[in-house]
């Protein structure tokens, strides 16, 4: 693993999440075309790119589903290219996953639970007192069943679930699809709080490009399940050719 | 009066019987979308196996009446849990993630199967075991001579069958394995993404859905008194329309459902004809879908997500 070359943006040491010339297939169809990503503890990492450029593909491809066909997927020093979802999911990565898919027929507070069920049981009560910290709103609705709740609870749901299993790692497929501007920029701002206070890292596939990479120290840009582009949020917010495809017009 | 009270207990205790083998039918539906075909052949197995046990017992001179129940019902509760495993590890397992039929034709297969294989083995004469549990309580003796009896073994399997429900709600409910279960049931991509081994899950729901017929196959052969290859034919239908009637996928329907078919097979029998009690069991069935698509208790398929 000497091999894996630092990014140029951060100071060296083995990235937490290490994705080499990664290709995923549906079938026959090509979906990643040879994928290279890091994140190092303590980042945020973002990654954008159009409707179909292949974000979430490459998300459940970091979770083992579907597997990844050619490439590697290191995380923690471990390979777990070809390890099945619950093994890599026991490794402290969490996904709040894009479309949210909360539990429909579970209350708030038994989706938290399911988002715990690979930790100790004795930081239950605390993890829940954080994520109500957090997300207010959540508590207040606990006894409510998942699908009754609306959009931006739901991903404030979602995102509280998979803190609930103390991750190193979350990934967070679109967090922002079909929210409200202020919602948006709450759940950014939980976010930037948690990598700040925590250390938590945080992969974090967005359309809404503006937000994410003014959140993240880093971005990568995806066309046609490739990376296209590479550099710190700043720079990449400075790129005509990032302005032009994924701003103009679409900043809120 | 007297009369109806009588077919009332009988069709409550049919009634459990097939409340518990629903059971198994419908939490495989929820959480894998299929019928398992072969869950009556379970119920059967698991007959078969406390016959066994009981003439086992019985050649050792063990034949005090709670121990040889208790180790009859655990005997095949093991047993036809192991089978429900290897069922599904070899007939529906290599087939997740193909088209809907496939599991459905290896299922019913897997149930042709279990069949001649009990026939073959166990001879296709019906096995009788000579009443165990006799005698009753008389709640009503009237002058006209009809006499109302609950019977000891009718309240073993009653009250059985109420605990087992209970125990089995609690655990679908509140414990963790339960919420996981449910999890796979309704997302069983996103149950992964949270650490759920959804393969084991849908084992062990194979497993806990063949426990729960085994003792409902051993209630069986208490009650009636004889078996044979074919019972898991006939009860495995019933069951299987209980499981629909209170709708699929909903545990309390399955109860419900069982309950009623149990009901009212027993009262066609008794106040109408013999011959045609099924009939009256699958029309009724039919009546309450035309008006009630997804059955007494299950839900409606449009939801907000």
């Amino acid at each position: 693993m000497s091999a894996v070359e630092t990014s140029k943006t951060q100071p060296g040491g083995e990235p937490l999440l290490a994705v080499h010339g990664v290709e995923t297939f549906y079938g026959k169809i090509q979906a990643l075309r040879g994928v290279d990503i890091e994140v190092h503890r303590g980042e945020i990492v973002t990654l954008i790119g159009a409707n179909g450029a292949g974000k979430s593909t490459l998300m459940m491809t970091i979770c083992g589903n579907p597997q990844a066909r050619s490439g590697q997927i290191v995380y923690n020093g471990t390979d777990i290219t070809n390890l099945p979802t619950h093994d890599i999911m026991s490794m402290s990565i969490a996904q709040s996953p894009e479309g949210r898919r909360v539990f429909p027929r579970m209350t708030v507070m038994e989706n938290l639970q399911m988002g715990a069920i690979l930790e100790d049981e004795g930081y239950f009560e605390d993890d829940l007192r954080k994520v109500f910290e957090l997300f207010p709103r959540l508590k207040e609705r606990q006894g409510q069943r998942g699908g009754t709740l609306s959009g931006g609870e739901q991903q404030m749901l979602a995102i509280g679930r998979a803190l609930m299993s103390r991750p190193k790692l979350l990934l967070l497929d679109e967090p922002s699809l079909g929210l409200a501007p202020l919602v948006v920029k709450q759940i950014f701002e939980v976010i930037r709080e948690l990598n700040a206070n925590e250390g938590l890292t945080v992969f974090l596939v967005e359309q809404n490009a503006f937000h994410a990479l003014r959140l993240a120290h880093r971005g990568y840009v995806m066309v046609n399940g490739s990376i296209t582009m590479a550099g710190t949020g700043r720079e990449l917010l400075a790129r005509e050719e990032v302005r032009s495809a994924y701003l103009e017009g679409g900043a809120h | 009066m007297e009369y109806f009270l009588q077919q009332l207990i009988n069709g409550v205790t049919l009634g459990s019987i097939y409340g518990l083998i629903a059971i198994g039918y419908t939490m495989v539906y929820g959480i894998i979308g299929m019928i398992n075909f072969a869950h009556g052949e379970i119920f059967m197995i698991g007959s078969f196996i406390a016959l066994a046990v009981f003439l086992a017992l019985a050649a050792l001179g063990i034949t005090f009446l709670p121990i040889v129940l208790l180790l009859m019902v655990i005997v095949a509760m093991i047993c036809t849990a192991a089978w429900g495993w290897t069922i599904e590890r070899v007939a529906y397992r290599p087939l997740r993630g193909s088209f809907r039929l496939a599991p459905l034709i290896t299922a019913i297969g897997m149930s042709i199967f279990l069949q001649n294989f009990v026939q073959v083995t166990q001879g296709a004469r019906v096995k009788p075991l000579p009443p165990q549990i006799q005698g009753g309580i008389t709640l009503m003796d009237s002058p006209n001579g009809i006499v109302v009896q609950l019977s000891y073994i009718q309240i073993i399997i009653i009250a059985m069958t109420i605990v087992l429900m209970t125990a089995f709600s609690l655990i679908i409910s509140k414990t963790s394995l339960g919420r996981q279960q449910r999890a796979c049931e309704q997302d069983r991509k996103m149950a992964s993404l949270l650490g759920v081994n959804v393969d084991r899950t849908i084992s062990l729901t194979f497993v806990m859905g063949a426990a729960l017929a085994a003792v409902a196959g051993m209630m069986f052969l208490l009650y009636y008194g004889v078996i044979d290859f074919y019972i898991g034919f006939i009860a495995g239908v019933k069951a299987f329309t209980a499981a629909v009637l209170g709708g699929i996928g909903s545990l309390p329907g399955a109860m419900l459902g069982g309950l009623a078919i149990g009901l009212i097979e027993t009262f066609w029998q008794g106040y109408f004809s013999v011959e045609y009690k099924d009939v009256a069991a699958f029309s009724i069935l039919a009546i309450v879908l035309i008006f009630l698509p997804s059955g007494l208790l299950g839900r409606p398929e449009v939801e907000k997500v």
